[in-house]
């Protein structure tokens, strides 16, 4: 209850948390692909380990993200599915039900 | 293999070539919703047949994925139909569609096992294969409303993707 100390105290914080900012790595981020009409859009997208990438279905169709190599998400009718990049590398997938559906993930250390 | 072709083709043959109709040379919009609607059922139907029949894993889940696409796409149809004020219209070459579609399953019906699978899974991608040869050189070219054109490209998208995914599942029954 310190009332002539609070004033002080939003300025020391902003400053406090802009400096961590600098130090903290960037915040993981999550990269949307839109599925529309048997289309990934982007096909190709980059990203770093740690992020995600959300695939959002707009069509009326069952789909999937499927690596190769074996990883898979299953992106349902109308709905998304994500997938979190644990590794760097360049990953070419398609849709497992409609192999003529292809894109491609790099993903940076 | 060869009658099931020959069948088949006979039906896209009508389609493509000179029978269409008689005095009018591209099928009308009606027609043509009746055409896809009609090759999204027998589809479908075979899609049933070789759950009830197969005990391949594989086998059954593409057919599992025909039946929920068909199904799908074929009710996107039924409501754009009903949105366009549009009846689809029965016509020579939904009629012959069905027909060869329907002495096809009857001798799918008459085989078990791997023979089963690998007749049904063939005939799959020659199936899609001429669908989507129809879907290019006449049923796009020849739709008249801009929104049952645009259905038929996806719909094409989709048969083309059908088709590659039968030949991958056919090449692992080899
Ligand atoms: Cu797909």
């Amino acid at each position: 209850m310190n009332a002539a100390a609070n004033p002080l105290r939003p300025a020391f914080l902003a400053l406090l948390l802009g400096t961590a900012t600098i130090v903290v790595p960037a915040q993981a981020e999550t990269i949307e692909v839109t599925i529309d009409r048997l289309v990934y859009a982007p096909a190709e997208i980059e990203a770093k380990v740690g992020d995600e990438i959300e695939w959002i279905n707009k069509d009326a169709l069952v789909h999937t993200a499927t690596m190769k190599g074996g990883t898979e998400v299953l992106v349902p009718a109308k709905k998304s599915g994500r997938l979190l990049m644990r590794e760097p590398g360049s990953f070419d997938y398609i849709c497992r039900y409609h192999p003529n559906m292809e894109g491609h993930i790099t993903v940076r250390p | 293999m060869t009658v099931r072709l020959t069948t088949a083709a006979a039906a896209f043959a009508l389609l493509l070539g000179g029978n269409w109709a008689l005095a009018a040379d591209k099928p009308t919009d009606p027609q043509i919703a009746h055409i896809a609607y009609t090759a999204g059922v027998i589809d479908v139907e075979a899609a049933k047949l070789a759950i009830a029949t197969s005990k391949n894993k594989t086998v059954v889940e593409f057919a599992e994925s025909m039946v929920r696409d068909h199904e799908s796409v074929n009710k996107q149809a039924l409501d754009l139909v009903k949105k366009l004020n549009v009846t689809p219209e029965d016509n020579d070459t939904s009629k012959a569609l069905s027909q060869a579609a329907e002495s096809k399953r009857s001798e799918l019906a008459k085989l078990t096992g791997a023979d089963f699978d690998k007749a049904y899974v063939e005939n799959e991608a020659a199936y899609h294969k001429q669908v989507n040869g129809a879907l290019e050189t006449l049923l796009i070219p020849s739709a008249q409303n801009a929104e049952l054109k645009s259905l038929l490209e996806t719909g094409l998208k989709l048969f083309q993707g059908h088709q590659q995914h039968a030949e991958h599942v056919a090449t692992e029954l080899r």
